[in-house]
């Protein structure tokens, strides 16, 4: 780990417009790769019922949780549809080499 | 030998509630069939296409309908108007509820929203605890004490449930509920399971509600005739039964306290006009399993998922010549349900059956 950047995925893991789950210790994450090709990281649980986000849907930069329908702003946390009422957090990823790199140290959304 | 009837405590506040946190069926995991993501993204896609013209298709018939009532009231023909005129208000207005509730109706979300709204009025559901009751319900589904949207419990209420088919029964609660929600306050259930943040939107749509009402039973009486409440507000009642008739195929007789949708949900084929009235809700294991594929897909996803499903029911004759004997059983008989079977490319079912537990 280098200054909280831990690798997550080679970027060709991720189809576009879709999300993959990432664990790291014990946490987990997901990690989205929208239609023009960038990435972005949140917490892996959606904050309404703590369900995996990775086996939800992504629809340009939304996620939706696949049990409720909750939906998130992935590329700001911003929780957009209820039941989801609690942001999520949001982590800075860069690729390099085709790697994605989360930067678990630094937390951009804390509003829970 | 005489079998004592057990009454389980339904309530969410009630001994099950916590009894069913410490038995690990809150907020559970629950089973899901083994579909490729790949396929399943193809499934959950949103369009607007189907359900705008499934839409101007209901309210084109609601005219209609409306209108031959309108030309041929004071003679018998009105009857059949307003019966056809009631199913498409109080009965096809739920699946609209639910299928906007669920936000997958329409790509646009304003669209769902829109047809949410006007939906939860025709059908007599407030959009908001409606809205989290139902998020509720597929959280912890048919888990008692958890569960408010348990249509029958045990032991069923043999001679309350005919008062559903014109929501004799739901009505009156759905009214005092407004009326609360009009001075601000929820019911001690209500708060279990809606968030205090959204307690305003409550209160807000009740009132509202409650002003649509006031002006058409005004004009009812300005006019001197019951025609206004004939077109808005008794049609939740008069109309409702073809709902009341799809909606207990989806849980009743079945097992409760378990984590697989295999268990406790009857998908059941329904001929094209139900299925458009129903919004293939008849699909309900596969919603219940992958809510996020939208109604124009269950179809899809029903075939992607047959193999490790039990099998489906073949109409509404089918499901009824199980559903009936089931709840006469049951009444005294508390602990029976109906225990389905997979066939055997399934995997097996999720977990152990939970025996039901004296109130």
């Amino acid at each position: 780990m280098n200054d909280g950047w831990i690798r997550a995925c080679d970027a060709g893991e991720i189809e576009r417009e879709d999300v993959i789950r990432f664990d790291y210790e014990d946490r987990t994450f997901a990690v989205y790769r929208t239609k023009d090709n960038r990435f972005y990281a949140t917490d892996g649980l959606c904050t309404h019922g703590r369900v995996h986000l990775a086996d939800g849907f992504v629809m340009d930069s939304i996620i939706e949780c696949p049990k409720h329908n909750g939906q998130f702003d992935f590329t700001t946390g911003r929780a957009k549809r209820t039941p989801a009422c609690v942001d999520l957090r949001i982590y800075p990823v860069k690729v390099e080499d085709d790697q994605v790199f989360i930067q678990i140290g630094n937390v951009e959304n804390c509003s829970l | 030998m005489p079998v004592e009837s057990i009454k389980r405590d339904y309530s969410l506040i009630g001994v099950n509630s916590n009894l069913a946190e410490e038995r690990g069926l809150a907020s559970a995991h629950w089973y899901a069939a083994p579909i490729p993501r790949k396929r399943l993204k193809e499934l959950m896609q949103r369009r607007n296409g189907p359900a705008i013209f499934h839409t101007l298709l209901w309210f084109a018939l609601l005219i209609i309908t409306g209108g031959i009532g309108y030309y041929t009231w004071g003679t018998w023909w009105c009857v059949p108007a307003f019966m056809a005129y009631g199913v498409l208000y109080g009965s096809a207005s739920d699946s609209r509820w639910h299928e906007c509730g669920h936000g997958t109706a329409f790509k646009t979300p304003w669209m769902n929203d829109v047809v949410y709204q006007m939906a939860s009025f025709m059908i007599l559901r407030q959009p908001t605890p409606w809205r989290w009751s139902h998020t509720r319900h597929h959280t912890d589904t048919i888990i008692v004490g958890r569960d408010p949207e348990i249509a029958v419990p045990r032991p069923p209420d043999l001679w309350g449930i005919p008062l559903k088919f014109f929501g004799l029964k739901s009505g009156p609660i759905e009214y005092r509920k407004m009326i609360l929600h009009c001075f601000g306050k929820l019911a001690a259930e209500e708060k279990t399971f809606i968030p205090e943040g959204e307690h305003p939107k409550v209160f807000r749509v009740a009132r509202i509600w409650a002003v649509i009402y006031a002006a058409v039973i005004a004009l009812a009486i300005a006019r001197h005739t019951i025609m206004p409440l004939v077109y808005i507000g008794l049609p939740s009642f008069y109309g409702a039964w073809l709902m009341v008739i799809f909606g207990l195929t989806q849980h009743a007789g079945l097992a409760e306290d378990v984590l697989d949708h295999r268990l406790n949900c009857r998908t059941v084929y329904m001929n094209p006009i139900f299925r458009f009235l129903y919004w293939n809700m008849g699909y309900h294991v596969e919603h219940h399993m992958f809510p996020m594929v939208p109604y124009h897909a269950l179809p899809a996803l029903h075939e992607e998922m047959e193999a490790d499903s039990p099998r489906p029911y073949h109409g509404l004759w089918e499901a009824y010549r199980e559903i009936i004997p089931a709840l006469w059983r049951q009444a005294k008989e508390p602990t029976y349900f109906v225990q389905r079977q997979l066939p055997p490319s399934a995997a097996p079912f999720q977990a152990p059956l939970m025996k039901a537990d004296p109130a």
